[in-house]
């Protein structure tokens, strides 16, 4: 998926290169396909349809509808129930959290091997186990952090016996908003050390050197280069980790048991058994998803899109 | 100069052992945890229990066999539409690059709930078959297939290929069997490793589908028991590293394959 992300940006940045011969192109292209060529796509279309467009259709029509099937807007009116309108800010605030912690870590260490001078083997085991990590969630990544961070876990007997910190007498549950967002990191971290590497990557040596010889201070350096430079880059890193993080249902569900009000696990509550007693503001709710989730890959695209001015 | 050079190289480590220690304490303190089974030994009595579950064996055949139909359905399905489009039609690249998205746009919870809205009646009653399952699946690994077979098709010369085995005449079934198949190979293997990883211990979709799946499976034990769920957890985490690692090893020198399997949640 990150990939694909990535995959997008060098067609745009091939598609603005090609423009200027575009019109001969499209002409000569034009004379030479035939519309022949357009039934070898049928399959492949109409699987798209069946189970992307009619799927995603169906839902967009019941947001707008009423149970005996008549248009009305009422649904969205009802998405502003407190405890609707709660469950979005905590999913919100759960995302934001995440793609900041998540961010910060991730960037840090991508940093650290690239920029930062690392052995190269260091590099390669980072990124592969990225890899791993950012498709190592859901079931077993709940588990992993009961073991870790559970009332029994690894770390919070450890610092009970040996350091004295009782983590769940001083206020921290696993299966509240902050164990969540820490099980979240977990592969927030990796991917974003997957999409920011080329980013870093594309920083030149001689900026640094160039402003070094002129005096510049690390500080500097940072503040009037290196961050304007990557600020695209960076933005557009943290939104696609919010939005990774605002999807997520498996981990949630197996973590908390579906006892935590985010909106994915609203949704499932709502398909397993109408736990909002109106279908038609189930789907009023899962537009609201899509809506965000679509909002977030546009900024995503739009800020990769000017952040490939520099990393060539 | 060189020494802001050795102070960011110092740096360097901290971060790096920052990183991996919020990587390997959860892994560490999984492992650890699988082994107290038997209380005041280690032992691997967690792991023997998992193993003689006979549900443990039941719903993991039956993610292997949903793996293995959404590999099938999903090769054959997007393997000749990339051939095609990248022969043929090679202007409607965005437009499925634009469809590659969805499936980030429509996160799975949401497309569980548009499958089963749209499917659960008479005319198209699919939801109690097996191939609504897999069809999900199909949508959720379909950006990843169709970024390996695409990036591998970039990486030869698909044309000359073609027009050469065609001048030597070669017919569309040998051209394809033949000729570009067997150069897709890392790519063909990437696609099947990173689906293979997505389904095997896929939760969203099995449990709202309520299909006796292995992720609903490993749910479940995570209710009742105490160390089995943290050998369940290792035993994926292998799985998931194994199927990675098989891929980076097969994609390495070529390009734009490096960071393929960044996973999306």
């Amino acid at each position: 998926m990150t990939d694909s992300l990535k995959k997008e940006r060098s067609n745009q940045k091939g598609a603005e290169q090609t423009t200027g011969a575009s019109g001969a192109l499209s002409l000569h292209s034009a004379a030479k396909s035939n519309w022949k060529d357009w039934l070898g796509l049928i399959p492949f279309f109409l699987f798209i349809f069946a189970f992307m467009v009619i799927p995603a259709g169906s839902l967009l029509v019941g947001a707008f509808q009423n149970r005996d099937g008549s248009f009305t807007l009422i649904n969205f009116s009802h998405l502003l129930k407190p405890n609707i309108i709660s469950s979005y800010l905590i999913t919100i605030r759960l995302s934001a959290t995440t793609a900041l912690l998540g961010g910060l870590i991730g960037f840090l260490l991508a940093y650290a091997i690239t920029i930062g001078g690392l052995p190269e083997g260091v590099r390669s085991f980072v990124s592969t186990f990225s890899g791993v990590a950012s498709n190592f969630a859901g079931v077993p990544l709940a588990f992993a952090f009961i073991s870790t961070l559970g009332r029994v876990g690894l770390v919070t007997v450890i610092l009970k016996t040996v350091f004295g910190i009782d983590l769940y007498e001083s206020g921290f549950n696993l299966y509240s908003f902050w164990g969540l967002a820490l099980t979240y990191i977990y592969f927030q971290i990796p991917l974003m050390v997957l999409i920011i590497q080329p980013a870093l990557d594309g920083m030149k040596k001689e900026w640094r050197e160039a402003s070094e010889n002129m005096g510049a201070s690390t500080f500097q350096y940072w503040f009037h280069i290196g961050i304007p430079v990557l600020l695209p880059s960076l933005l557009a890193a943290l939104i696609l980790l919010f939005g990774n993080a605002f999807g997520a249902y498996a981990t949630a569900f197996s973590l908390t048991g579906g006892l935590i009000n985010i909106v994915p696990i609203l949704i499932g509550a709502q398909i397993r058994g109408d736990v909002l007693h109106d279908p038609n503001l189930g789907y009023a709710m899962a537009l609201g998803m899509v809506l965000i989730m679509a909002i977030t890959i546009l900024a995503y695209s739009w800020l990769q899109k000017i952040s490939s001015r520099w990393v060539k | 100069m060189s020494n802001g050079k050795t102070g960011r190289k110092a740096l360097s480590w901290v971060w790096l052992v920052l990183g991996l220690a919020y990587f390997f304490i959860p892994l560490i303190s999984t492992f650890l945890f699988s082994l107290k089974g038997k209380k005041g030994v280690l032992s691997f009595v967690a792991y023997q229990h998992v193993f003689a579950d006979p549900n443990f064996l039941k719903t993991f055949t039956f993610s292997l066999q949903m793996s293995i139909y959404t590999i099938l359905v999903g090769l054959i399905l997007i393997v000749p539409t990339a051939i095609w489009i990248n022969l043929k039609l090679p202007k409607v690249k965005p437009l499925i690059e634009l469809f590659s998205l969805m499936p980030f746009v429509i996160p799975p919870v949401v497309l569980a709930f548009g499958l089963i809205k749209s499917y659960a009646r008479p005319p198209l009653a699919l939801v109690s078959s097996p191939a609504l399952l897999v069809a999900g699946y199909v949508v959720i690994s379909f950006p990843y297939i169709y970024r390996s077979i695409d990036t591998g098709l970039t990486s030869i010369d698909l044309k000359v290929l073609t027009e050469a085995a065609q001048s030597l005449g070669a017919g569309w079934g040998s051209i394809l069997f033949r000729v570009i198949l067997p150069n897709l190979r890392t790519a063909l293997l990437s696609a099947i490793f990173l689906t293979f990883a997505t389904v095997i211990g896929e939760l969203t979709l099995a449990v709202l589908l309520a299909w006796p799946a292995f992720g609903p499976y490993m749910a479940h034990v995570g209710r009742d028991l105490a160390y089995e769920p943290a050998a369940l957890a290792i035993l994926s985490f292998m799985m998931t590293w194994g199927s990675i690692s098989i891929i980076q090893i097969l994609s390495r020198g070529i390009p734009g394959s490096r960071s393929n399997v960044g996973g999306l949640h």
